[in-house]
Order: C-alpha cells, then structure tokens, then sequence
C-alpha cells in the first residue's frame, strides 16, 4: 500500500488519537495564548463595570453540564464582576439542572471571598438575602419570564430554599424584571438568551447580555445591538472576559482561576488540528478525482 | 365526541385566544399570566406521567429479555436511585418535617453528589465524543466537492481560526487595528452574510409559528389530540 493510499484510507481510531492528544497535552502543560479582547468583549465588560454600586442584576443559569466547559468561565467571571462591583445578584434558572450550576458558581465565589478575607483581612459583603438570592428553577420556559415581568412572587413564592420570598430583604424593593438594571443569561440553547430577550428584557425595557455555545452564539447576532447589548458566544470570548477582568481586579489574574484561558490553548490546538484533517482529506479527494479522471 | 373532541378543542380555543391578546390589550394580560402558572401545575403531572412511561417502556423491555435490556436495568437502578435518594433527602442529617420541607439539593445531602459525581462527568464526556467525531467527519466528508461546498470551506476555516489565538498570530502582517485580522473577517461573516440568513430564516419560521398556531387554534389541525380523522 503506497502512502498515499495510507493517507486515503487512515484508521479513525488514528483521527481519535491526534484529536485526544490535541486537548488533553495543552491542559496537562496549561499551554496559553496571549488573549486581545475583541470590541464586544471589551464593550460587555465596560458595561458591567460602569453600573453603579447596588444595581440589581438577574443571572439566569440557563445551562447543563454539557455545555459548562465553555459558559462556567463566563458564569464565574460575571459573578465575581457583580460581587467586586457590590452589585445585588438574582439567581434563577430555566433548565432544571442550572439550579445546580448557580449552585456549584456560588459555592466557588464562597472560596474566592474567602481567600480574598484572608490576604487582605477585610469582610467581603456577600450575605444570603442580602447580597445575593437564588430563586432556583421553575418550569415553563418562556412562561416563567412572562410570570416574573411582573410579579416575582407570583411565580416564585418561596426561593430555592423555602424561604417566603416576602421575608428575603433585597426582594423587597424588587417585583419584577422592571426593577432590575440588568439581565444576564448564560444559556445553552432554549429556553436561554433569545426568550430572555423576546419575552423578559425587551418588554422591561432592562439592558440584557449574555453568553452562549460557538454554535448557539450565530443565532442571536439579529437582536445585536438594539435588543441585545452584547454576547460573549463562546470559549474564546469567555477567555478574553476572563483575561479583563485579570487586569481589573488583580487577585483573579492566576491562571488556575481562569479555566477558560487554560481550555482555550485545548481549543486552538484541537481546531489546528482539525483544519489539517480537512486539508489532507481534501488533497485525498482532489487525488482521487483526478486519477478518476485519467482512468 | 365531547369529551375527546368537543372539550379539548374548546380548550386550546380559549387558551390560545387568551394568550394572544393578553398581548395586545392590558386588561388581559393577568389572565396570560395565570396561564403561564397553569402551565407549571400541569407540568408536574407530565413529570409524572414521564417517570411512570420510562419505567413501563424499560419494564417492559427488562421483562421479556430483549436485546440490550440491561441497559434499561441500568437506567431503572439509576432512576430509583436518584427519585428515593432526592425525595428522603438523605446525606442531610434532617429529620422530621424538615427532612419533607427541605429541597433535594440541601446542602450535604447526597443528591448533590450524585450531581456533582455521576451525572455532571457523565454529561461532559457524553458531549466531549462529539469531538473525535467532528475531527473524524472533518477529515472524511468535508470536502471541497462544488462551488457551494467550497464557499463553505473557505468561511468555515476563516471562522476556526478567528476563533482562536492563532488566527491573531498568523494575521500579524494585517497589523491588530487594521480591520483586516483573521478574527475581524470572521466577525464581519458572523456580521453579514450570518446576521442575514439568521434574519431570513427567524421570520421564515415567525411566519410559520402563526400558521401553524392558528391552524392549532381555530381547530383546523387536531394532531395534537392523537387523530386528525375527525
């Protein structure tokens, strides 16, 4: 068999093999690449930042396990964004397992205000009901947020822990999505970003953002920029929001707190990979087509 | 004939009358919202008419032996497993009233770690496959074969590299302002030619939703009701 031959006709456990080296040997050695925000990045970013001190953000965990290598990098750093900021933070989720995900979010912002308490001694406010609630997972999708644009309570009752929503002190002056100064929803597909926007924030008339799949991130460039402030789609913008928020707020400038710049070197390398596959199976093709052409 | 047909029909009538001008006129939309909570009581009897099909689809297939059934054995276990430990809450070192009160994901509790250990790596490996396979299509069917495929190609490869670093390094001579970077010609593909397909097709399927929800509403589609023979 001539190599060519080789080549045409190469085992796909081979294929398998590269693609799993591809990923797994940038991880192992935290191969990194210098990160360059792109303007929506750095626009998301400056918006987050230029709200005041107590603004009321929404954070939809609308996400699964799935997708959490691409959109948990975005969910920390967004959570870290708000707390830094001193911003008041609602939780909620419409796919059931993203209760979890906002669960395992806040238990690393635990460990972050922690350690941050311990290197400078000072409290960090981020107190339950106070500082932060989580209103947990309803379903019904768009009819959730159809609920809440008006009336918290009458879709949440009690928050994810039984407590009466009444007793909590930050829901108070809250009552709907209309208090709100801003919506981010990290979502996966639907329910996600696009009825947050058609259904929540455009009717509220709050600024929304949010982060999604590479895949998903194409469909919602239509509501870019009038209904939309701006989306971080993606590992790669995720690594970029990660790398601002280094420069801004030194303590989370560490790599091993940046999981989303350590999976971008894994996501590079693999996609190098991948387009030489096309390349070769492509010269295969255009070999074969002539030869087909002689004979 | 009224019970099967008559009533649903009249139903969906007035749900679907209701929810649309709860849009248009403020008076209703309160009765939109209702509709709205009425839909998340009905959901938990369909997580319950759910639970009850999976394990008469599993049951049935574990009884009479049939090919890969213990793949339904495994799924059963697992299902159990899950449903008793969330509903005892155990892990939780509750007792009493407190143990019903408490949600499932109590902190502690060992239905956070079935979470946490089984289901969350399960999920991320069932998704991370998709890469081998997407490298092993890659290589085996995307192939330049017409103009349209070529097209694909070439925006498909600016877009894989835009997406990385590498395609910032490898567009040095550019200069990063000039607009002209691999990563800016893949965010004026997603800009323009992207943003007008998307729109296309969203009113395409807008127009279609209408249609088809009208169809639903006024009765002219039954499908839903199992038959359209009526």
């Amino acid at each position: 068999m001539s190599f060519y031959e080789k080549v045409a006709n190469i085992d796909r456990r081979v294929i398998f093999l590269l693609i799993g080296l591809a990923v797994a040997i940038p991880i192992i050695f935290t191969v990194r690449f210098p990160g360059f925000p792109t303007p929506m990045v750095q626009e998301i970013f400056d918006l987050v930042e230029n709200l005041p001190a107590g603004s009321k953000v929404l954070v939809s965990f609308d996400y699964d396990p799935a997708s959490e290598p691409e959109l948990q990098p975005m969910a920390t750093a967004w959570m870290r964004q708000c707390i830094e900021r001193g911003f008041r933070i609602y939780i909620m989720a419409l796919w059931p397992i993203g209760q979890d995900m906002a669960r395992l979010t806040v238990d690393q912002l635990k460990r972050d205000i922690a350690e941050k308490e311990r290197l400078t001694g000072k409290k960090v406010p981020f107190e339950y009901g106070v500082n932060y609630v989580d209103l947990g997972y309803k379903s019904g999708a768009q009819g959730v947020i159809n609920v809440v644009l008006t009336d918290f309570e009458k879709m949440y009752p009690t928050d994810s822990t039984n407590q009466a929503l009444s007793s909590i002190p930050m829901m108070s002056d809250t009552k709907s999505l209309k208090d709100l100064d801003l919506i981010i929803s990290i979502s996966a597909g639907t329910p996600g970003l696009k009825e947050w926007i058609q259904f929540g924030a455009d009717p509220a008339g709050v600024k929304i953002i949010g982060g999604s799949t590479a895949v998903q991130a194409p469909l919602l460039y239509p509501y870019y920029p009038k209904q939309l402030s701006g989306q971080l789609g993606g590992l790669k913008t995720a690594a970029e929001y990660e790398k601002l928020m280094g420069d801004r707020y030194p303590q989370y400038s560490d790599i091993k707190d940046n999981k989303g710049r350590i999976r971008m070197g894994a996501q590079a390398i693999a996609h190098i990979v991948i387009m030489l596959f096309i390349v070769v199976g492509n010269i295969t093709f255009f070999i074969d087509r002539r030869r087909g052409k002689r004979g | 004939m009224l019970v099967r047909r008559t009533i649903p029909l009249l139903i969906t009538f007035v749900v679907g009358a209701v929810l649309i001008l709860s849009k248009l006129f403020p008076v209703t939309s309160s009765l939109g919202e209702e509709f709205s909570i009425f839909f998340d009581i009905i959901a938990v009897f369909a997580f319950i008419l759910g639970g009850g099909n999976l394990v008469k689809i599993h049951g049935n297939k574990i009884y009479r032996r049939v090919p890969g059934w213990g793949y339904s054995l495994v799924c059963l276990i697992g299902f159990f497993a899950t449903l008793s430990i969330g509903m005892f809450k155990t892990g939780t070192g509750l007792a009493g009233v407190e143990r019903w009160a408490a949600p499932p994901t109590y902190s502690g509790g060992h239905f956070n770690g079935i979470y946490e250990y089984i289901f969350k790596p399960l999920a991320a490996t069932m998704f991370a496959l998709l890469a081998f396979y997407v490298a092993s299509a890659s290589y085996r069917a995307f192939r330049a074969k017409n103009l349209e495929a070529t097209v694909l190609l070439v925006a498909a490869f600016i877009i894989l590299l835009g997406r990385t670093f590498i395609g910032t390094w490898i567009s040095f001579w550019a200069g990063p302002e000039s607009g002209y970077t691999l990563p800016d010609l893949a965010e004026w593909i997603m800009n323009y030619p992207n943003l007008a397909g998307q729109r296309a097709i969203m009113i395409g399927i807008a127009l279609g939703i209408v249609s088809t929800s009208l169809k639903i509403i006024l009765g002219i589609d039954r499908g839903y009701m199992g038959t359209d023979a009526e």
